[in-house]
């Protein structure tokens, strides 16, 4: 930095002002990868919820005259599956159940790992040791098989996935949360609130959860893909969605013996899995940027 | 800028502290960084608390709010906050220790830049500790906390409101820090070197500031720093510590003229001259480590003074004539005596 003075003064200052212009340009374009992001999750969801108006079909009607009829074919604009079922009725149907996987799912285990985690790291000790004792048991489990060993006890249903999801993963969030907390809650700023006589769940939810909530936030948006995926290997393997209802991984799931000859039946709702996750995964990289100001 | 409040000390006393021990258990051993502190404060007085890096002046101060972390720290002996009744505020539960932080005690900090949350504005931070501990409908809290930014002098207070810390300069963060430490009208506020990271010009204005604020509330006020120089400019009585202890005590006029301790002096004539060229005074040695402190004296071995018997003196205060002064000298008389302190290579 102080070489970029040992010129001639003016010159010093052009290599500033250039700086600054680039510095100002990419935080434009930082912006741009949320705003991108937020686009085309608010385009998944409006058609979600428009689903009965952009397919004239339900997502179980049966057009028996036509089945694997490939894309568009007139009437069947992303073409239809063995049943002659619109395959974009269920996609876009599908999506309701992937999208609530990824809102409902991940915000429970965020706000429960977030609270369990700021906790262990604030209060530290015995606290901290449980807690943290409890996490390390779940990740001592491989996360899959701990997923599809709850499912299989409690039945196959989507309601029970959330619940599956609920119990395990919200230890990610915990983790990370303590470490920030642990870091947090060592800075002056937290001894400053102290010393104003503010109590610990003040301390804890106004001064150390802004400072640290971002990296679980974007932590979260990761997760939300995740789930998705993970809602979709469920399906996939017969313990989510059960047939015939919707749902992108039970179609993958569905269309891979014909995969050869009719492509469309696994690929098309595999797009809308990327489509979403692309959408998440542009939304965390976003505000990363956005919630972390300064740090590069 | 001499205190004017300086007869005031004899008052009803605010603060008591006695024979307070501090110790902490690190992995290195114990560190016994506050050992046997015992000192009144009055009513509406400025007491400065001096030494070297390292002596126990900030363990005191935590240890009076109740701030040293629990797992490790250990402290006996008595602080009594006389408001609070006759009990001693080491024996209080957390939540009491709450109530009293947040309406009796405050403190401010070293560095302002990190005692301030960076992703709050400072209007938000200010409304906080205006609400914390009395209940105020917003807009009420609102006026209050400009009214206190306006108090401490920070310019356009009601734009300032929507500022964050890293839109403040290092001196205003500092006078937002008052006004927040002020927000409770505190009858006690601690000082820990709050001037330290701060320039000469805008330390000058920040005590003045403090000093306003004291003679307007009538608070007291204990003032921390390792420069004498602050010390002397704002307080009425002095206490100077080392290694743990409290080895001289008195009025700042006593200090500065008549020091009966060889540190005290040692660390007066540290003080560079104003217009006087020449080499730079310092203290030979570092101070002793409290891990293990030496028997006797704790200064011997950076003491021109030392004798053999000094080793094996039970060290305790001694007064030495003044009023209220005292020392932890056995040859106090000679301090003012002894020649000047060789000139130590400043390297």
């Amino acid at each position: 930095m102080s070489q970029a003075w040992a010129t001639h003064p003016s010159q010093a200052l052009l290599r500033v002002a250039e700086r600054a212009a680039k510095r100002s340009r990419s935080t434009g374009r930082r912006r741009l990868v949320l705003i991108s992001g937020l686009v085309m999750l608010g385009i998944a969801i409006a058609a979600i919820l428009a689903a009965p108006l952009l397919s004239s079909y339900p997502p179980n009607a049966l057009d028996v005259l036509h089945p694997l009829a490939p894309p568009l074919t007139p009437g069947h604009l992303l073409g239809t599956d063995q049943y002659g079922r619109d395959i974009l009725a269920r996609i876009l149907y599908g999506g309701r159940i992937d999208l609530a996987i990824a809102f409902g799912a991940t915000s429970v285990t965020l706000v429960f790992g977030t609270i369990v985690g700021i906790v262990a790291g604030y209060f530290g000790g015995w606290v901290d040791n449980l807690l943290m004792r409890i996490v390390d048991l779940f990740f001592a489990f491989p996360f899959l098989v701990l997923i599809i060993a709850i499912i299989a006890m409690l039945g196959p249903s989507i309601f029970n996935m959330f619940v599956a999801i609920w119990i395990t993963s919200w230890v990610s969030y915990a983790r990370i949360m303590r470490a920030q907390t642990v870091v947090a809650k060592k800075q002056q700023y937290v001894l400053a609130a102290r010393t104003l006589g503010y109590g610990r769940v003040r301390v804890m939810l106004r001064h150390i959860l802004p400072n640290t909530a971002s990296a679980v936030i974007i932590f979260s948006m990761v997760d939300a893909i995740g789930n998705i995926i993970l809602a979709a290997s469920l399906g996939f393997l017969g313990l989510g969605a059960q047939p015939p209802t919707p749902e992108w991984g039970t179609m993958i799931s569905d269309g891979q013996n014909y995969i050869l000859s009719s492509w469309w039946l696994a690929t098309l709702p595999g797009l809308a899995i990327v489509f979403v996750g692309v959408a998440f995964s542009l939304i965390g990289d976003g505000l990363a940027d956005v919630l972390r100001p300064g740090e590069r | 800028m001499t205190a004017l409040a300086g007869g005031q000390s004899a008052g009803e006393p605010l603060l008591t502290v006695e024979d307070l021990h501090t110790y902490l258990a690190t992995g290195q051993g114990v560190v016994r960084a506050v050992d046997g502190v015992s000192f009144t404060l009055g009513q509406a007085e400025v007491l400065g608390i001096v030494g070297e890096s390292g002596c126990g002046k900030t363990v005191t101060c935590r240890t009076i709010m109740g701030l040293t972390p629990r797992r490790i720290a250990y402290s006996s002996g008595r602080v009594i906050y006389h408001p609070w009744g006759e009990g001693n505020i080491l024996d209080l539960s957390e939540r009491e220790l709450q109530k009293l932080r947040g309406t009796h005690l405050a403190m401010i900090f070293q560095d302002p830049m990190t005692a301030l949350n960076p992703v709050r504005s400072i209007g938000d931070q200010l409304a906080e500790a205006v609400t914390a501990h009395t209940r105020l409908p917003r807009a009420q809290a609102r006026d209050r906390a400009v009214d206190l930014l306006t108090r401490v002098g920070i310019p356009a207070p009601e734009r300032r409101m929507r500022d964050y810390p890293f839109q403040f300069s290092g001196g205003m963060l500092q006078r937002a820090l008052i006004a927040i430490a002020l927000a409770s009208s505190p009858r006690l506020l601690l000082a820990d070197e709050p001037t330290t990271s701060l320039d000469v010009i805008i330390q000058d204005q920040i005590l003045s500031l403090l000093l306003e604020l004291q003679r307007d509330t009538g608070m007291s006020m204990i003032l921390v720093s390792h420069d004498l120089a602050v010390i002397t400019e704002v307080c009425d009585r002095v206490i100077v510590m080392y290694g743990g202890q409290i080895v001289e005590e008195g009025d700042t006029a006593t200090i500065i003229t008549a020091p009966s301790h060889p540190y005290t002096k040692a660390l007066l004539e540290a003080l560079p001259q104003g217009g006087h060229r020449g080499p730079l005074r310092s203290i030979p040695g570092a101070p002793p480590s409290l891990i293990d402190a030496p028997a006797g004296c704790r200064f011997v071995p950076r003491c021109p003074l030392a004798m053999h018997e000094c080793t094996g003196w039970t060290t305790e205060l001694v007064e030495t004539g003044g009023p209220g002064h005292r020392a932890r000298c056995w040859r106090h008389h000679e301090v003012g005596r002894a020649t000047a302190w060789q000139a130590s290579d400043s390297a």
